[in-house]
């Protein structure tokens, strides 16, 4: 199985200086079905217009067949895209759209003979009208449009006009097809008719297929293996089943499916302890008393009856939705700590019961912090003041104008505020993820320092916000960060 | 009965130019179209007609020459225009100033332009003919030739080049086959804004070539100038002018509907 039909080595894109997709690596195998899955802005469609040709990289390489293409242009690939917006030719109707690609194609003619410098020469020649009609007809019976060739493109409703594009695409025959998001116009009935129409092209031509979306429950239907996404990075890459239930992180598990996130220590191997409670769970090889998040898929918490031998923890029932083939429950724990958390299961529930909740010690899906605190390189600007972020914070020190020093600020003492104008700098929301008790939010400040926030108040992310920190909460240590 | 009083609706602002129309666009018409049967005795007559038509005063030369330095002219600025439309829109971001460049020379009026023109060439010790009157009239008419091509390439989304990159088209190709094609309305116009005007201009040649070019326009116009006083012929060669501007219209129009429909090639 190490059918390599397109490497990424390391590839590095930026606009400017600023970075799109930050050193990917992948490799997707001959006939696979690849899923570029991420939020936007994340860099999948960046990735795929790579290996379409119609972006270079900065740096890094494309390897197909195991060749370099990183420098060879869009039509010298035998890769072929169908566009977000099909892209269909408006000054030619659905057969010349169709035989657009194939006009261009030349085929070897007899055997390759040597010249007169002792060179193999292959001659070449240009298909014949029959071949190209007999292909784009053939073309045109696989995506049920028989009867259209005469149409105008314009006049095609969406979902035909996106079977042109495909039906263009695939006349070529390539290697590899990218697909960029291609069913985000349609509506949903047509989108779901279109992903088991892709999937049957896929299982019959036994191509390569490259996806792009932003929808997880498209990539979790259509893929054979599903690489997800963020802020240029990939955060996983595995089949459906694997992304779903055991998602390598935070993010991904937010993203992918509905997710309970919970803030909790490692007790010790097999023991996580979450506001308190203290719960069975399978992992192993964590540092003892080491914060971790712990995810819990809904339709993996069964409800039982509070005074049950395998009820872990008691909770209270906030909300009770019907959801065609199970009951969302919204439910508030019982603890010194209170958490939110949302169970899918059969059972009819009220709102203000006691319920008792079980979870499988397999079902607790623990995953180290992506960050513990924020750290960040700062300046004393003069007597408690530090300059970081290219804004003047107050604080606590007593070190001289000038000095270099190392600043920490813990999650929850990063204040967030509606007006920008309140806070000593701005910041933008770039994600949100809901922790049961309290929001974790990702904010980028205008110098593209990120930092964590906990917070119980809601934002959307885009939002700007303002960024205040307490005097006292900010740590300072003299002398640089060194990298690790 | 009811009385019909004058009520004041939207109708009502069009009213003006109503009017404006009548009087100094239909009126004239109507007088071209008497004068040409008048003869100048104030009869009724054919003789301007077949004056004209049998090339006595040499008017269907005249229409001949005018025709050829049109076309020529045109195809001029289509040839210099579009590739410089064509880079406009290539870079787009950076272009507006030299959109500007191109079209700030239409903001000087043209017989000041043509008469500095004539006094640059004279300077230059360049003899006044044919090639200076092209000249002035390819300068006069080159904008009015790109911004229409720069406004329709333009707005060529980017994604159907790509598409033809993506379908193995190379440079070239993708130029014939995509951009050209997607094109052809700005193409149109452009030519039409330029070959009509061309056609029916005076002042440029005369200017350009001290009187010797005598093009359809200055035909025209001395026809009705006090000397000659000869309204009758002036009047048929203004309907000939008419219905070749209405033809080349129709032309137009014929060729911006087939770019609506859709052809296979």
């Amino acid at each position: 199985m190490d059918d390599k039909i397109i490497e990424i080595r390391n590839v590095y894109k930026a606009y400017g200086d600023k970075p799109v997709v930050k050193n990917i690596s992948l490799s997707i195998r001959r006939g696979e079905f690849v899923t570029l899955l991420g939020p936007s802005g994340c860099g999948k469609t960046t990735t795929l217009r790579m290996i379409a040709g119609f972006e270079q990289p900065t740096s890094g390489a494309i390897l197909f067949n195991g060749e370099d293409i990183t420098a060879l242009p869009p039509h010298k690939r035998n890769i072929n895209t169908v566009f977000q917006k099909y892209a269909l030719f408006p000054h030619l109707n659905v057969f010349g759209n169709i035989a657009f690609g194939l006009k261009m194609k030349t085929v070897p003619v007899g055997e390759p003979v040597t010249d007169k410098r002792g060179n193999r020469v292959q001659k070449m020649r240009h298909l014949t009208k029959q071949e190209i009609a007999d292909k784009v007809n053939a073309a045109l019976r696989m995506v049920d449009l028989e009867d259209y060739g005469h149409r105008a493109v314009n006049s095609l409703s969406g979902g035909q006009q996106q079977r042109v594009a495909i039906a263009r695409a695939l006349v070529n025959e390539p290697q590899v097809l990218l697909l960029d998001e291609p069913l985000g116009a349609l509506d949903l009935k047509m989108r779901k008719d279109m992903q088991l129409e892709l999937m049957q092209m896929h299982k019959q031509l036994g191509i390569t297929f490259v996806y792009v979306t932003h929808d997880q429950e498209e990539a979790l239907t259509m893929s054979d293996t599903i690489v997800v996404m963020k802020d240029g990075e990939i955060q996983q890459i595995g089949n459906p089943t694997k992304v779903y239930d055991e998602p390598a992180n935070a993010f991904v598990a937010d993203f992918i499916g509905e997710s309970n996130i919970l803030s909790g220590t490692m007790v010790k191997d097999c023991c996580v302890e979450i506001s308190g409670h203290r719960f069975e769970c399978v992992d192993k090889g964590f540092k003892y008393n080491e914060p971790i998040d712990v995810i819990v898929r809904p339709e993996d918490i069964r409800i039982v009856p509070a005074d049950a031998d395998n009820c872990l923890v008691e909770a209270e029932v906030l909300s009770c939705v019907f959801k065609g083939d199970h009951y969302q429950v919204t439910a508030l724990t019982y603890g010194d700590e209170r958490n939110e958390i949302i169970i899918h299961d059969n059972v009819e529930v009220s709102v203000g019961d006691v319920i008792g909740i079980y979870i499988k010690p397999f079902d607790f899906h623990i995953m180290h912090k992506s960050r513990l605190i924020n750290e960040l390189d700062g300046e004393i600007w003069e007597e408690n003041v530090v300059y970081m972020c290219e804004g003047k914070f107050p604080c606590v020190s007593a070190l001289p104008e000038g000095t270099k020093v190392h600043v920490k600020v813990d999650f929850d003492d990063v204040e967030l505020t509606d007006d920008e104008e309140d806070g000593v700098i701005g910041a933008t929301v770039i994600s949100s993820i809901y922790k049961g008790s309290y929001w974790q939010y990702i904010v980028r400040t205008d110098t593209y320092y990120d930092f964590f926030v906990d917070n119980d108040y809601e934002w959307s992310i885009g939002d700007r916000v303002g960024i205040r920190i307490a005097p006292d909460k900010i740590i300072i240590e003299e002398g640089e960060h060194e990298e690790a | 009965m009811k009385k019909h009083r004058f009520r004041f609706s939207r109708k009502a602002f069009a009213y003006p130019y109503m009017i404006f129309l009548l009087l100094f666009v239909v009126v004239p018409l109507v007088i071209i179209l008497i004068n040409a049967f008048l003869d100048d005795a104030n009869k009724f007559t054919f003789a301007n007609f077949a004056e004209f038509f049998s090339d006595a005063g040499g008017g269907l030369t005249v229409l001949g020459n005018s025709l050829i330095i049109g076309l020529v002219t045109t195809v001029i600025c289509l040839v210099i225009g579009y590739p410089c439309a064509y880079l406009l829109a290539k870079y787009h971001a950076s272009s507006k100033v030299l959109v500007l460049l191109f079209i700030l020379p239409m903001w000087v009026n043209f017989l000041i332009r043509t008469l500095s023109t004539k006094a640059i060439f004279m300077a230059l010790d360049v003899k006044l003919g044919m090639g200076t009157v092209l000249f002035g009239m390819v300068y006069n008419y080159l904008p009015y030739m790109i911004l229409p091509l720069h406004t329709t390439l333009v707005s060529i989304d980017h994604s159907y080049i790509e598409a033809a990159e993506d379908l193995g088209a190379d440079r070239m190709t993708v130029f014939l086959r995509t951009v050209l094609p997607l094109s052809t309305s700005g193409i149109v116009s452009g030519v039409t804004m330029t070959f009509i005007p061309a056609i029916s201009t005076f002042a440029i040649s005369e200017i350009l070539s001290s009187s010797k070019i005598f093009l359809f326009g200055d035909a025209i116009n001395m026809h009705f100038s006090k000397t000659t006083n000869s309204f009758g012929v002036g009047s048929v060669m203004s309907l000939v002018m008419l219905v070749l501007v209405i033809v080349a219209n129709v032309i137009v129009n014929l060729t911006s509907k087939d770019d609506e429909g859709v052809s296979a090639l």
